[in-house]
């Protein structure tokens, strides 16, 4: 019920049902005028940061420092980015950061949905079912207990690279992933795949034909999860990518704070171009990552 | 339950028809196939640093290089340590102001938003929107706006302990981490409430609304006691996350003034430079056992829920 009420918070279809229940509903079916309002003011909060990183990007070096930060830029500059484009070498970043994102969801969608297929199918033998609780106990291990051994052993093996930041992320992304999917596989239907494999298709045809493309709404919310884990982490690469030139979009912002602090045009310009993919996958998936947040809490 | 483990299999073996049970023995190889690689892969990357993580914790090792036991020598100088214990009063004071802080807001904010308003779906998106942007550099613009732009209101309005940056002062820059991290950890919270809010049924208000209930005691009476499992889900979630607070803080304070902002996990990585890494392994060892108890919790809480 839950999951479903949510499912259909996306734009389209649902203000209409939503209207439809408090008509049966019976009562004032007015809107709340007042409490709109209030929650209008009250995203001027989540707003106010934005807006600051927008319009500080576009100022020149000049209007930056001169303290009014919600002040409009003019002239309308853009400096900031051509600088910033520069100074941490954003192409380089942008493309290792797209690198470590792609290998985390495809990595994360690819191995959950198979592992959690094996388990889901396979919940009556003991090696799977113990499989599935070894896999979830990772989301209670506190990240510092493993951090400084796994910088150790990725050095180790020579990947103390993105590759090796995105394995890091996909395994971590596993317990949860895994628990989604199997929660998911669960709910369907075995028929299709007992027709299917009566008419002679093997496992994996089964699983690549029939389950994996019914599947696709929660992959779409895993890969989602993945995506933003991915972008936005900032420990994960600052501690394993030993070559600092190999470095992800959110470690690069560091620069700003240590070398160029008073360039604020030119760091506000580097933060909206690192917070903007995230965004922008945001307005368009927004559905899928709300759903996605209550199906992990509750299950 | 090692009963049904030992008993489950076999009834399986016996039961299926000819057939399937064919079918099954063959499959057998892909389903382990499509297991096997996930768990390899796991275990180096987080058993086995775990594993090492914690037996290094009862040597002397410096990170590198030769090492020796010492059996519980790193815990006992551990509970001794006011380093330590500093860093472990910070993140708890800091994780209790921020779970409460995050859990009231989220709270009125999902009433507001399950309410009927206009907009309602562009609104539910704009308050989720900060869980979308990196804490890193969400951090780095608050760490502006709280060195430049709020001294300067705090100086036009005459706000006394305003007027200086909060992050430089030791005593305030708690207030600065609790706020950005509030900012950041409400949207999560927020959808859990929404979902637990939509969860109950309409005709439980219709009653309470013939009854002559007001929106105060429907409130009261009817969605807090109906959504205490999800503030409690949530209260538990929040606790663990923001023990392990790390990326904002970086970004705001780095620990500083001096340490007052340190929190365990930075503790830990220092570690890694400071050359009491087995010290440090000790203190993640600690804090592991601290996040099992936390999990216990949330296990026994989250299984009651399912039942719903």
């Amino acid at each position: 019920m839950t999951q479903q009420s949510l499912l259909t918070t996306g734009p389209g279809q649902v203000p209409v049902r939503r209207r439809r229940r408090f008509r049966a509903s019976g009562g004032q079916d007015r809107p709340r005028w007042q409490t709109t309002v209030l929650l209008v003011l009250c995203s001027t909060a989540v707003f106010l940061p934005l807006y600051a990183t927008v319009v500080m990007a576009f100022k020149t070096a000049e209007q930056s420092v001169d303290g009014q930060v919600f002040a409009l830029p003019s002239p309308v500059s853009l400096d900031g980015f051509v600088e910033a484009w520069r100074l941490t070498n954003f192409p380089r970043g942008f493309a290792i950061s797209v690198f470590v994102t792609v290998v985390t969801v495809v990595g994360t969608v690819v191995l959950a949905a198979l592992a959690a297929y094996a388990i889901a199918r396979n919940w009556d033998r003991r090696f799977f079912r113990w499989s599935f609780f070894y896999l979830l106990a990772a989301m209670f291990l506190p990240f510092p207990v493993l951090a400084l051994s796994q910088v150790k052993l990725t050095g180790m093996v020579g990947l103390d690279n993105p590759l090796g930041v995105a394995i890091l992320h996909v395994m971590f992304q596993l317990s949860f992933s895994v628990l989604l999917f199997t929660a998911f596989i669960r709910g369907l239907p075995e028929e299709l795949e007992e027709s299917a494999r009566l008419d002679g298709a093997s496992t994996w045809q089964v699983f690549r034909r029939i389950v994996f493309p019914m599947m696709a709404p929660m992959s779409a919310t895993v890969a989602i999860f993945a995506f933003l884990a991915s972008w936005n982490d900032f420990m994960m690469p600052s501690l394993i990518t030993a070559d600092s030139t190999m470095q992800t979009l959110p470690v690069l912002q560091s620069v700003f704070q240590t070398q160029f602090s008073s360039n604020y045009n030119v760091a506000f310009a580097s933060y909206l171009m690192a917070m903007a993919p995230a965004i922008v996958v945001y307005l368009f998936t927004q559905r899928w990552v709300m759903a996605g947040v209550t199906q992990g809490a509750i299950k | 339950m090692a009963t049904t483990a030992a008993t489950r299999p076999r009834a399986v073996d016996r039961a299926p028809t000819p057939g399937r049970g064919l079918g099954r023995r063959r499959v057998g190889t892909t389903f382990y196939l499509m297991l096997v690689p996930s768990l390899v892969l796991f275990t180096l990357s987080i058993a086995l640093p775990a594993i090492m993580g914690i037996t290094l914790s009862f040597t002397d090792s410096v990170g590198f290089g030769e090492f020796s036991f010492t059996g519980f020598t790193n815990y006992v100088a551990l509970f001794s340590d006011p380093a330590i214990a500093a860093s472990y009063g910070f993140t708890a004071g800091f994780a209790l102001v921020t779970v409460l802080l995050v859990n009231v807001l989220a709270f009125l904010l999902a009433i507001g938003l399950t309410s009927r308003i206009r907009a309602k779906v562009t609104l539910r998106a704009v308050f989720v929107l900060p869980m979308v942007i990196s804490a890193i550099v969400i951090a780095y613009v608050f760490n502006f706006l709280f060195s430049n732009s709020l001294p300067q209101l705090g100086q036009a309005m005459g706000l006394g302990p305003l007027e200086e940056s909060l992050l430089a002062d030791p005593d305030l820059a708690w207030i600065a981490i609790v706020v950005v991290t509030a900012w950041q950890a409400i949207p999560s919270a927020l959808l859990i409430y929404i979902a637990g809010i939509l969860s109950i049924p309409g005709e439980v208000y219709e009653a309470a609304a013939m009854d002559g209930a007001s929106a105060i005691r429907r409130l009261r009476s009817i969605t807090l006691p109906l959504v205490a499992g999800y503030v409690m889900i949530n209260l538990v979630i929040g606790f663990k996350n923001f023990l392990n607070a790390y990326d904002t803080i970086v970004g705001l304070t780095n620990g500083g003034p001096g340490t007052a902002t340190r929190s365990v996990a930075m503790t830990i990585f220092s570690g890694f430079t400071g050359g009491d890494y087995a010290y440090q392994m000790a203190n993640a060892t600690i804090f592991f056992l601290i996040a099992i108890v936390l999990a216990a919790v949330q296990l026994r809480l989250t299984r009651g829920r399912s039942a719903f």
